[in-house]
Parts: C-alpha cells; structure tokens; sequence
C-alpha cells in the first residue's frame, strides 16, 4: 500500500510559534520553513508492533506492589489514517500524571504527592481495527508557570507512529466538560476549527460494571492511500 | 474525513515513558544506540546540543532520528530493497542539562531521491520539546559525503544556510568517528527546518 501525505491536512496543527504559550516563544523556528517534496526517506518510517509490547503494558493500574490511588478510567478508541482506515499494528505510547497532578518526573516540582504505585507510562499496539485500549488513572489538574494562576486542564499525552515518519503524532486527550480548557494556551495553540478533536468522549457503553469508567479518544494520523489520480 | 488529530507539545514530563534510561522504572525498547549486532556498515556516533534563541541549552528535548542503513535500506515496506539485518534505522534520545544528545548508528548509504536522483547519505530529525506545539523536521547530512554538492534536497535550501544541516567531522583518533550536528531551534544561524 503506497501511502500519500497532503500537506493542507497539516492545517489542523499549530505553527511553530505560539506567543500565549510562553515557551515557543524561544524555541520556536523563526525563519521560513523550506518546503521539500516527500522523498522515500519521508515515505518511510519505524515499523513497531506486537513484539515491542508486553503483555499488561497498557494497563497503568498494575505496575507496581499496589494500586494507585484515584479514579479507574478505561481510555480506547480507534487509530485512522485520513481516509478513515484503521491503522493496525502500530505502536501507540501515553504517558500522564497521577491523581493528584504530578508527574514522576524529577523536574516536576509541584507541591503534590507522589504515587508509589503509578509511573505514568503505557504502550499498546493497535489491533487489525486500529482499536487500543488502556486501563488507568484519570490524571489531575496541576499549575504551572506560564501565566498567572495558569492550570493545565485534565490530560494524557498520546505518541503514535502510523505509515512513515510523516504521520508521527505527539498530542494530548483532554476530557470532555472541564472547565480548564478555554482557559488553557496548549489547547489554545490549535487552530480553534480543530481543537475538539482533542477532547475525548465518555464512553457509558464501555465502562466496567463496579470497576471503571470510560473516555473514547479517535486519532487520526497523516496519510491517504494513493489513488491513480495523485500523481506526485 | 474531519481532519487529522492536531500535534500537542512533548512537554517536558515525557521522560519516564519516552526516554527512561536508567532513571525510570519503564522499559522502553526505543534508545539512542542504533546498532545490531548483525548491522554491515561504519559504525558512527552523531553528538550535538539543543540551543534556543539565546543559545541557553535546552536540556528538555527529545530528538528521534529514521534513517536507512549502509546499503541505503529503509527497514519499511515501502522500501523494495529492504535490509537483511535487525538494523530498525529508528532511535530517540532526550538531552541533558547541557542541551546534549548523542546517537550510536551506523552511517547511512546513498538514497534514491525525486526524478531519478540520488540523495547523498542523509539522517532525517524530528526534534520534540517543551515550547515546541508541533515537532520540527530537519536533516543531517554528512561533511565528508561528495554527493552532498548534487542533493536534490540540498539544493532546496538557500546556500548560506545549508551549513547548519551538515554534521561536521570530529578529528581525533579511534572509532567510532564522531560527527557533531547542534540544532539552533532560533536566532544565529537557525537550523533548517522543513516544510513536509
């Protein structure tokens, strides 16, 4: 299957700088991006799947002598390409703060406990339906220094691999009705047309009786399949 | 079809699940050294920092690098040739407080490129960071490699700016040679980033 990457899609992203959000601000490429056309080396990309997981990897709940502490969610969904295909076979990571809104991390320093029974880190592998599924915490809210009082809202950052280096995805899920979100320039560096992609869905039909409850979170990567009509 | 998921910054709490190392209770099967046991090819090491407009090093970064091995074949079944050995051509590695990053790899073959044309041996770059909402894709091309003066993708890039994605040589004894590629995500002499 020979896959194409059109570059209008990638009006669903941020640029480079984002003013609000203060750390672009140094970081960010100034200069013109130079455009170039997609050679086999962009075509192409890391293959991951079935061997780089370990059975109980996406289940963030059992990594450790003990349960971690907070609410029991279940977060799934389905991995698509741009024509609505499944993305099977393809590595997805996520990683994301405890209950209390702290990461393990060393350099988050915020002022809540740590959980001795949550890392945080998760890995699945998409199924033939592009399905994944993860057993986890929700996280909590946690401040931050960008703004005054600035909070990040609710939120699990999500890394995919998909068909080639062009459709790598690093994003995060937010949850559906928090309040923190209009408030939130991370969120807010998307282009508005397309920020509720980021928002996942509570999911009634997918909870566990007595265990868990859960949120849907699609994800839609780079990539169509060539048809006889592109000709690039 | 609605549209793609929009990208989201890295942050810089990604460390225990992306770049574990030593210092998290996390296996991950993605690091910074490349090369199998089975890999044919100049075993090489690509050092280099992350510098930000002020040219502070930027110790959150997460750098990940795809490129073909020395026959120039990309492990992907886009590629026909495919390699005969467990060489990914896919590596990640985090900076420190310093800004620095390192790979150990192998020097990658000759590529074909667009109409017929080769490219010269080349690494591609996504660079992650906290600031950063989307990743920003660069190349590194090889000091020493003469089809470098031929590259069809080289020759996109305004000629002045063209050094900043040529590694340099390290001269110094012993293998494996060490070629040094900074990235200047801002300010004098920015790294090319593309456009894809």
């Amino acid at each position: 299957m020979t896959y194409v990457y059109p570059r209008e899609s990638l009006s669903a992203f941020s640029g480079h700088l984002a003013p609000a959000y203060k750390s672009s601000i140094k970081r960010a490429p100034r200069q013109p991006l130079v455009i170039m056309p997609h050679t086999l080396s962009e075509l192409t990309g890391p293959v991951y799947g079935h061997n780089d997981v370990q059975p109980g990897d996406n289940d963030l709940t059992k990594q450790h002598e003990g349960e971690p502490l907070g609410e029991r969610i279940l977060v799934h969904g389905r991995v698509l390409d741009e024509d609505g295909r499944p993305v099977a076979d393809t590595l997805v990571e996520l990683w994301q703060a405890n209950a209390a809104g702290r990461y393990t991390c060393v350099v988050d320093q915020h002022a809540a406990p740590l959980d001795p029974n949550f890392t945080g880190a998760g890995r699945a592998v998409t199924d033939a339906d592009g399905h994944y599924e993860f057993l986890t915490i929700k996280p909590g809210a946690y401040p931050w220094a960008n703004h005054e009082n600035a909070w990040r809202p609710a939120h699990i950052h999500f890394s995919l691999f998909g068909h080639s280096f062009m459709s790598r995805l690093v994003t995060q899920m937010y949850f559906p009705n928090d309040p923190l979100i209009p408030f939130d320039p991370v969120y807010d560096s998307v282009p508005p047309e397309s920020r509720a992609r980021m928002i996942s869905s509570f999911d009634m039909h997918a909870t566990v009786p007595n265990w868990a409850l859960a949120y849907r979170f699609d994800i839609v990567l780079r990539g169509r399949e060539q048809t006889p009509l592109d000709n690039d | 079809m609605a549209g793609i998921t929009p990208s989201q910054t890295v942050g810089p709490f990604f460390a225990p699940a992306l770049t574990p190392g030593k210092d998290y209770p996390w296996h991950q099967p993605i690091a910074n050294d490349l090369i199998t046991p089975d890999a044919s090819g100049q075993r090489i090491r690509i050092e280099g920092r992350v510098l930000d407009s002020d040219g502070a090093p930027v110790n959150d970064a997460m750098i990940e690098i795809w490129q073909a091995d020395a026959a120039g074949r990309y492990a992907h079944p886009a590629d026909q040739q495919r390699p005969n050995a467990k060489f990914t051509g896919f590596g990640r590695a985090g900076t420190d407080a310093e800004g620095r990053y390192s790979f150990s790899t192998i020097k990658p073959g000759a590529v074909a490129g667009p109409d017929g044309k080769q490219q010269a041996p080349h690494i591609l770059v996504a660079v992650f960071s906290r600031g950063l909402p989307r990743h920003a894709y660069t190349r590194i091309y090889f000091a020493d490699e003469a089809g470098n003066a031929g590259d069809p993708i080289l020759a996109l890039v305004p000629a002045d700016r063209r050094p900043t994605l040529i590694a340099r040589r390290q001269e110094k004894n012993g293998a494996p040679q060490i070629y040094v590629f900074d990235i200047r995500l801002q300010g004098d002499n920015e790294t090319v980033f593309f456009d894809v």
